[in-house]
């Protein structure tokens, strides 16, 4: 054997080069997945419209017909507690406002929202959350709605993620909300990418369009 | 730091010249590639690439006090009612219409639609739900729209006629 020489050392720093460069990359591109009060599995569709990123308002409804309310954007969101606090007589201050802000969808009544944001975020977790009213006689959505659209300068987008087994009922509510009392009638269903057995239908979508 | 292990031609060490052994300056850098691999296989595994798909949806405004409605032959209309159980109760016109149930799949509301469509092309859909329906159906069948290409097609609240209709067809 030639054992003169050692195994020929081979140069890595290209290799490392090129990892670190990746690791930047990703971690610079990762945003963490905030924390959301419900789980929703929502339907998959053949649509392809990709959502935007920022300015969206997310209207989640979970299986057991709870609607929770979550716009992104730090000060939007401190301005939008602002407003409702106005609206509904409620004073926050500063720190909770600071909680408000960094927190993601919430599902309580204004008039237990002070309560929510005073507890430590473990507990936030675990509380449960009975969801936005949007009956017609109590309906809070709608200034929840219209607060975010004047917090944002009326940059929102309105995008309701639902999950499939929630009832139409609730659905049927928020779409109302929507359109008889924000006059919102252009918005967004949030749904998975369509996989599998379907796929068919989506080479036959697009079979028809290069018609 | 670029050879790769001194492979290259004439790069033959003089003579007699004998190198005194130095301790090596170089930094092992393995542990440092570990590291870096470990976060990088970490950030592509959590890093989720795919946005959600969206569907947009544009409603109908209310109309107005005095707003003229325009006048639809009923014969183009064609009602779907979503059920309970993932059913579809379709109907074609309003006066004395016979019921028929189908489902979701392929065979089922795709077809009918897909026939309706080339009978009649004039053909304008309206989309009612029943409380027990599903907010699964309401997307499915929109989707159903776009892959059939039915242009004219509308979400619209179910009347006491449409669940007279559906309870009397007992499908």
């Amino acid at each position: 054997m030639a054992n003169f020489r050692s195994a020929p050392p081979i140069d890595m720093t290209p290799m490392v080069d090129l990892a670190f460069l990746l690791v930047t990359f990703f971690m610079l591109t990762a945003t963490a997945i905030p924390d959301e009060p419900v789980a929703v599995d929502t339907p998959s569709s053949v649509a392809m419209v990709k959502m935007p990123e920022t300015n969206v308002v997310t209207l989640t409804v979970d299986p057991k017909g709870r609607v929770f309310f979550n716009v992104d954007g730090q000060f939007t969101r401190a301005e939008l507690l602002d407003i409702m606090g106005e609206r509904y007589g409620v004073s926050f201050t500063p720190e909770e406002k600071r909680t408000f802000s960094i927190i993601s969808s919430v599902g309580v009544p204004v008039a237990n929202l002070k309560q929510f944001l005073s507890l430590t975020p473990e507990q936030r977790k675990e509380v449960p959350q009975p969801g936005i009213p949007v009956d017609s006689a109590h309906n809070e959505l709608v200034d929840w709605v219209n607060g975010a659209r004047t917090a944002s300068q009326n940059r929102v987008r309105i995008a309701i993620k639902g999950d499939s087994d929630a009832d139409y009922k609730t659905i049927r509510k928020v779409v109302n909300t929507l359109v008889d009392r924000n006059k919102i009638t252009k918005f967004n269903l949030i749904t998975n990418m369509e996989k599998g057995a379907d796929f068919d239908a989506m080479l036959a979508k697009q079979a028809k369009k290069d018609h | 730091m670029a050879e790769l292990g001194g492979g290259g031609g004439g790069g033959k060490k003089k003579g007699g010249k004998v190198r005194v052994k130095k301790s090596s300056t170089r930094i092992d850098m393995t542990p440092m590639v570990d590291l870096a691999f470990l976060l990088l296989t970490f950030f592509v595994m959590t890093t989720t690439l795919n946005k959600p798909q969206a569907m947009q949806i544009n409603m109908p405004d209310k109309p107005k006090e005095g707003d003229e409605q325009p006048e639809v032959n009923e014969r183009n209309v064609l009602t779907l009612v979503l059920g309970e159980n993932d059913k579809i109760y379709w109907y074609i016109g309003i006066t004395d219409p016979k019921v028929e149930v189908t489902n979701f799949s392929a065979t089922g509301i795709r077809k009918v639609l897909q026939e309706k469509k080339a009978e009649n092309p004039k053909i304008i859909v309206l989309i009612k739900s029943l409380d027990e329906a599903r907010y699964k159906n309401m997307v499915d069948i929109m989707d159903e729209m776009s892959i059939s290409s039915v242009q004219r097609f509308a979400l619209v609240e179910i009347t006491d006629v449409d669940k007279e209709l559906v309870k009397e067809s007992q499908l």
